[in-house]
């Protein structure tokens, strides 16, 4: 049956040609084109619709929509489009398609939802197009579209030998009308879906070619750099930059305001300095050394009057004038995480069953701020000239940072051109695109080209963290050691890290989740699995200790739950699908030898469910003088169907080690609201020597619709290394990072 | 200011800038060769290493008075068609995720197997241990290492 289609042809879309961001446009001809990508090129090429143009030699290229962070969308994106379209992947060129909102749906890179919110759209575009090609060759034919077949872009007809490639008819295929429905394949007919292919910029990253924001050269551009506040909770009083003014290469020293107090945001206008000094100049080297010559004097900020008054439960915090301190913010999150909170979900009788409870178990986790630490600092190219904004560089959400330039700037949206350069790393950092103001306020003042680069130091002390969590979870149990009820009550430095309708809701009878939040001065934002990142490890490390205190075994405890959930479940918005959960415990199960022979490696387990997708880790390690070493991840995780499976191997590799490094070793304190860590010499990242020696990963295969790949892997391994850890030491550990529990605050 | 005479990747260039930038900032700012990434400007991620006489160095501790006659190499003058035994080795395994990180692994990694042709896998994560992969791309990088000290030409 055919499906409607939404593919509109580019003309009614409006924008013409989509003309696709290209460095090769930047100075190198067809000749270097040609020799970089290995084929011809062709003289012609005929647009489809928005998602892909077809050349008059075959060649295809098709536009990657999304934001690529290293998630890999510009690869398993267009093959969504290629399979559908019936062509050799080899004959396919891609581009990062520019900001285009009326061709393109969601243009984000966020929520792990690229491949899931991508799956029918992408390749709707590709059917459509091979619709028209064969309409076309039909007509010229004069025959009727059902005798003909298509084979890696290649028309032939069944009642006689007549074939013609998509290159020959591409032309002709132009003028065809885009049809309203059209088929998808079956499953079993993809011949692109469900294989490994090559990172399409796999060639330029190893030759070190231009591919991010950073990379961004024009020949008269000037490099712009900030001075920000030192402190969350101070702001700009004023500055002596006369010296620095005369220093070589610097044009200018100003302040800007990013965020004017009456300016509309978006959701994504998150920053915590709003008014920032701006240094300006011909080099970065220059604006760097100009950077240390300015004195400027801050203040702190007077409306933390207010956020005082609000916290008055907290002496140690008023005392503080405002200006945070990690310790304080624990001890905070102790006192009121303790307290009865807002109650977010409730099934049977709870309080009862913990009254009459023949035994309690509560235990408390907490987790540090967070910086993101993409390997790429923040910096986006502006443009600003007249009534026209042209803005290149690293963001995961063009479209908001579009709205945000419109309403700060005036800037017509037609007048404002986005283009999307590869980023070194996103995690969550760059939802939110103030760095894309600052870089448009700047060139308007300068009325000059400029490239805003962020030191290391100014990613890192500016914001936009992970926020710090606490969770209390308490389980009742009878005489006869059955749970009988379970209470979570979660909350952050503001905001909550509670999931009241995920596992283990539905498999209790009596449940009560609680969520609360404490208000700070210190930004927050997005960071890889957002709230999971945190929660995830706490209550699988509860689960385990829980199963322990129940004399059970930790995944047939689950399974038990799981089941229970699936049979007869409690509530009615729990949001997990109890038997694809218990399919990967299962699988990892099985794939690990659980519970069979013996080894000298300690094992902890844990499972998690987020971003639509199902994930189980077991952790086996060794701990060596308080130090892990992790000897292997075994990995099972259900995202329904792989596109990419080696490149989808890859993040669930990297997913695994990132959420090992940040729940064993990374943290960011504060004293008197400075960050105490800036630079990797203070701020600890996972290294070579720290990762495990080996990952292995496993898929269900389900042929379901694609879901969620790039967070999932992250959250649940946190739990299993609490779990690993305390069957090597004895000793369960309640707070992150776990070696500053194994061996004490991390000094340099 | 003043002029400095350097050779980067067999090829004699001149920039004219303050003797103490940095070789990551005059081969990023000056020459266009933005291979080689800033990080950390610390020494403490390796993004920015490049070959200073064929050794694994920092450019972001170098100022460009002390390069003098030693021989700078890039990532893009590791090999002329991007063929080094590392390169490839990157390309078989697919390491890169978002890929910023990966230019002073292979750096650090094509410099490492020169000293050591046959390293061990604890030999190979020591010389790796001062790269940051934010990514999480450690054992895929292991892996590519292993895969290129087997089919380098010595």
């Amino acid at each position: 049956m055919g499906r409607r289609s939404f593919i509109k042809s580019v003309s009614l879309a409006g924008g013409g040609l989509v003309i696709g961001f290209s460095w090769l446009g930047c100075g190198r001809g067809t000749e270097e084109a040609e020799k970089e990508l290995g084929m011809q090129m062709p003289d012609e090429w005929f647009e489809l619709n928005g998602y892909l143009k077809i050349g008059d030699n075959g060649i295809v290229t098709i536009y990657s929509p999304n934001p690529e962070i290293g998630q890999n969308v510009k690869t398993s994106m267009p093959m969504l489009v290629a399979e559908e379209l019936d062509v050799d992947w080899n004959n396919v060129i891609v581009e990062q398609a520019p900001l285009n909102t009326e061709v393109f749906t969601r243009q984000i890179a966020g929520g792990s939802q690229s491949i899931r919110q991508g799956w029918e759209s992408l390749r709707m575009a590709g059917a459509t197009a091979r619709q028209m090609l064969l309409t076309a060759a039909a007509a010229e034919w004069e025959v009727p579209v059902s005798e003909l077949r298509v084979e890696n872009g290649m028309i032939s007809h069944s009642g006689s030998d007549r074939t013609i490639g998509y290159g020959e008819i591409a032309k002709a295929a132009v003028n065809v009308e885009v049809p309203e429905e059209v088929e998808l394949k079956n499953n079993r007919d993809f011949k692109i879906i469900g294989t490994s292919r090559k990172n399409v910029d796999a060639k330029k990253i190893v030759t070190g070619q231009p591919l991010y924001g950073l990379d961004f050269y024009r020949d008269d551009m000037l490099t712009a750099m900030i001075i920000q506040p030192p402190a969350f909770g101070m702001e700009f009083k004023n500055m002596d930059a006369e010296s620095a003014k005369e220093m070589p290469g610097i044009r200018d020293v100003f302040t800007i305001n990013t965020y004017p107090d009456d300016m509309e945001k978006e959701w994504s206008d998150v920053g915590a300095f709003s008014q920032v000094v701006v240094v300006v100049g011909d080099s970065t080297w220059q604006v760097m050394q100009a950077r240390k010559a300015i004195k400027v004097e801050w203040d702190l900020k007077p409306e933390l009057v207010k956020e005082i008054e609000i916290l008055e439960k907290s002496p140690a915090l008023r005392d503080s004038g405002g200006l945070e301190n990690s310790d304080i913010h624990y001890n905070l999150m102790a006192e009121v995480g303790s307290k009865k909170s807002e109650m977010i979900r409730k099934d049977g009788e709870p309080e009862a069953a913990f009254k009459n409870a023949a035994k309690v178990l509560e235990r408390s986790y907490s987790c540090p701020y967070l910086a993101h630490n993409c390997m790429e600092p923040m910096n986006f190219f502006a443009n600003v000239t007249g009534d026209k904004a042209e803005l290149v560089g690293p963001i995961q959400t063009p479209e908001f940072a579009e709205k945000s330039i419109n309403k700060r700037l005036g800037i017509d949206l037609e007048n404002i051109d986005i283009q999307m350069t590869r980023m070194g790393g996103g995690f969550g950092r760059r939802l939110y695109g103030h760095f894309v103001i600052e870089a448009a306020v700047i060139s308007q003042k300068m009325g000059k080209p400029i490239k805003l680069v962020y030191t290391r130091e100014d990613d890192m002390t500016n914001g936009v963290y992970r926020p710090a969590y606490h969770v209390t979870y308490k389980a009742a149990l009878d005489g006869n050691n059955n749970l009988t009820a379970f209470h979570v009550n979660a909350g952050g430095m503001s905001e909550s890290p509670l999931f009241a309708n995920r596992f283990p809701a539905g498999a209790i009878d009596n449940y009560l989740a609680e969520s609360w939040t404490v208000d700070s001065n210190i930004s927050i934002g997005a960071f890889r699995a957002p709230r999971s990142n945190f929660i995830a490890g706490a209550e699988q490390s509860f689960l385990d200790e829980l199963a322990e205190e129940m004399g059970k075994d930790p995944i047939e405890f689950r399974l038990e739950m799981l089941e229970r959930a699936k049979n007869d479940p409690v509530g009615e918005n729990n949001d997990y699908d109890p038997a694809r959960f218990a399919g990967v415990l299962e699988l990892v199960r099985d794939k690990s030898g659980w519970g069979k022979g013996t080894s000298s490696q300690s094992r902890g387990v844990s499972a998690y469910y987020c971003h639509n997708s199902y994930v189980a880790q077991i952790l086996d390690l060794t701990v060596e003088n308080n130090e892990p070493i992790i000897d292997k991840v075994i990995c099972a995780v259900d995202c329904g169907i792989v596109v990419n499976p080696d490149a989808a191997k890859n993040m669930v590799e990297g997913g695994t080690i990132d959420g090992i490094g940040h729940g064993l070793y990374s943290q960011l304190s504060f004293e008197d609201g400075i960050p105490q860590q800036s630079n990797f010499d203070t701020y600890r990242l996972i290294r070579h020597r720290e990762a495990p020696k080996h990952i292995d990963v496993h898929f269900v295969d389900n042929g379901i619709d694609p879901t969620g790949l790039g967070e999932p892997p992250y959250p649940p391994v946190i739990g299993a290394l609490a779990n690993a850890l305390y069957k090597a030491t004895g000793k369960r550990i309640y707070k992150q990072p776990f070696i500053s529990e194994l061996q004490g605050d991390f000094k340099t | 200011m003043a002029e400095f005479n350097l050779t980067v990747n067999g090829k004699q260039l001149s920039v004219d800038v303050d003797q103490n930038t940095p070789l990551l900032w005059v081969l990023r700012d000056h020459l266009k060769l933005v291979g080689t990434k800033y990080g950390c400007g610390i020494a403490q991620c390796g993004a920015c290493t490049v070959h200073l006489n064929g050794n694994a160095v920092r450019s972001c501790q170098i100022p460009v008075s002390s390069v003098k006659d030693n021989e700078v190499t890039t990532i893009e003058g590791l090999s002329e068609n991007g063929d080094h035994p590392v390169q490839q080795a990157w390309l078989e395994h697919d390491v890169p995720q978002c890929g910023y990180c990966q230019s002073g692994q292979i750096m650090t990694a094509a410099a490492f197997l020169k000293s050591n042709s046959n390293p061990s896998e604890e030999q190979i994560e020591s010389a790796m241990n001062g790269n940051i992969c934010r990514c999480g791309t450690y054992t895929r990088i292991k892996a590519a290492v292993k895969t290129a000290s087997k089919n380098q030409i010595v």
